[in-house]
């Protein structure tokens, strides 16, 4: 298949992104005040608000500052103003999204108050955005767009539609020379034996192994039932799954047939290099996306059978489903409605083909129906209690 | 008209891909495979939901997508509703 191009902006470093946000990004869960003050004063500036950011310790604070700094070094992201309440913490995610070479500034709050701080961060704001706002975008490859692929609230018309033709659009991309990256480590229980065949080497497959052993441990050690209501939720049984086991196999087909992964990443850890990666994430959508979107991912294929509605701030979401009844009764949320295969009428490599169609049309500028309807769930994984 | 599709041809269960009445005589079709099975449905099967497509007995398995997805934990009757109340996990 030859490489589409696709009009995107090309960031200081030479990655690619389709969008062109100037975030306010508050370090804490107490300056998240003064972050939506300043996006409420500059328009065209979006706040990230969220629930943590203090007295993390360990594993989980090299997470949260992985995910903080990465999400403000996604090439979707033009500028940055980090607002936290101490200048410590404020600095180092500001030194490690300026690794990038975007514009980026730090204020804290203590000793001068909210009120001295927004006025400050807007001004900083304000200039951040007019700029950005002038920026063109260039023609780029497709294959320069790293994609990150997770399903939702899926049934069973996931894994025969909606979950197959994104594995369609995964094993032509990544023989384009693309970038990908999968996830959803106990999602995958029913089918780990088919993920670790799909490893590139022995190495990768032994690192997955442990990654996998890992999560379904801390599973084991925490259920206090079978999980009957978790995992599969209770709008998957709803839509006819079962089963874990079945599931997971439906949600594989999201892998392709042919492409191999080349390596595992931690949470929001961005890839080497060009190819497939496994991610360590949970299932949870908001979750997982968000992590994805700090591993630099700058769309997002969300197959859904019976209709999660997630967006995210920095990448957008877009959303495949077969399921007829959902398409008709939620149609607003379908970017892409592959319902067609179901009934016969449709190929999945042509869903595939349809499918890559519309990541480029999103790529140039086109909205999805997340983005459309407002949907940013910014939702930061906290491995632990904080101390 | 198809009513059900299955993933491989050794699958026991198929996939309703419409709401099929009970007593209603159902075709199915492979979707890697050359089966085309014709069975009756012995109950209501809403869109999503599986078909047995044999008779199954208690601690026999499901085969969907040619491999394993869970126990049977009730008799089940080819034709009948195949769901959480007659097949289990065996993973957690």
């Amino acid at each position: 298949m030859k490489i589409p191009t696709i009009k995107g902006y090309r960031r200081e470093n030479g990655r690619v992104g389709i969008r062109n946000h100037v975030i306010i990004l508050p370090v804490d869960d107490i300056s998240n005040a003064a972050c939506e003050a300043v996006a409420n004063n500059i328009k065209g500036t979006l706040a990230l608000p969220h629930a943590y950011g203090r007295l993390q310790f360990g594993e989980d604070l090299e997470l949260f500052f992985r995910t903080m700094i990465g999400t403000g070094a996604n090439p979707n992201v033009a500028a940055v103003v980090v607002i936290g309440i101490e200048p410590g913490w404020t600095q180092r995610i500001v030194d490690g999204i300026a690794k990038t070479g975007k514009p980026v500034a730090g204020f804290s709050i203590e000793r001068f108050g909210d009120i001295t701080t927004i006025a400050n961060a807007s001004r900083k704001a304000l200039e951040y955005v007019q700029w950005a706002s002038e920026l063109e975008r260039e023609t780029c490859m497709f294959n320069e767009l790293y994609i990150s692929v997770k399903c939702g609230e899926s049934d069973t018309t996931t894994g025969l539609s909606s979950c197959p033709t994104v594995g369609n659009v995964i094993d032509k991309s990544i023989a384009m020379g693309g970038t990908a990256s999968f996830g959803e480590t106990s999602e995958l229980t029913g089918g780990e034996h088919i993920v670790r065949a799909k490893a590139a080497n022995e190495k990768v497959a032994k690192h997955f192994d442990a990654i996998f052993k890992d999560y379904t441990d801390m599973i084991f050690k925490e259920k206090t039932d079978d999980l009957s209501e978790s995992q599969p939720t209770k709008g998957n049984i709803r839509g006819g799954l079962t089963t874990i086991e079945e599931k997971a196999l439906g949600n594989i087909e999201k892998l392709g047939k042919k492409t191999k992964f080349v390596g595992c990443l931690k949470p929001a850890e961005a890839p080497a290099g060009k190819g497939f990666y496994f991610m360590d994430t949970s299932s949870a959508a908001a979750e997982a996306v968000t992590l994805w979107a700090a591993s630099g991912a700058v769309v997002h294929l969300f197959p859904t059978g019976q209709g999660n509605i997630i967006g995210n701030p920095i990448e957008p979401v877009i959303k495949i489903s077969g399921n007829p009844l959902t398409c008709s009764t939620m149609g607003e949320h379908i970017d892409h409605n592959v319902s067609a295969i179901l009934r016969g009428e449709m190929t999945v490599d042509e869903a595939g083909d349809e499918l890559i169609e519309l990541i480029v049309r999103t790529a140039n500028g086109r909205l999805t129906a997340a983005e459309a309807l407002g949907h940013r769930e910014f939702v930061l994984t906290k491995l632990y209690r904080s101390a | 008209m198809i009513e059900f599709l299955i993933h491989e041809d050794k699958d026991n269960v198929g996939v309703a891909v419409v709401d099929i009445k009970a007593g209603k005589q159902a075709g199915g079709r492979s979707l890697h495979g050359k089966a085309k099975p014709k069975l009756k449905a012995l109950m209501e099967i809403p869109l999503g939901h599986k078909i047995a497509l044999q008779n199954f007995k208690t601690g026999d398995t499901v085969i969907k997508y040619g491999e394993d997805i869970g126990k049977v934990v009730a008799p089940i009757k080819k034709g009948d509703h195949v769901h959480v109340h007659n097949v289990k996990t065996k993973r957690w």
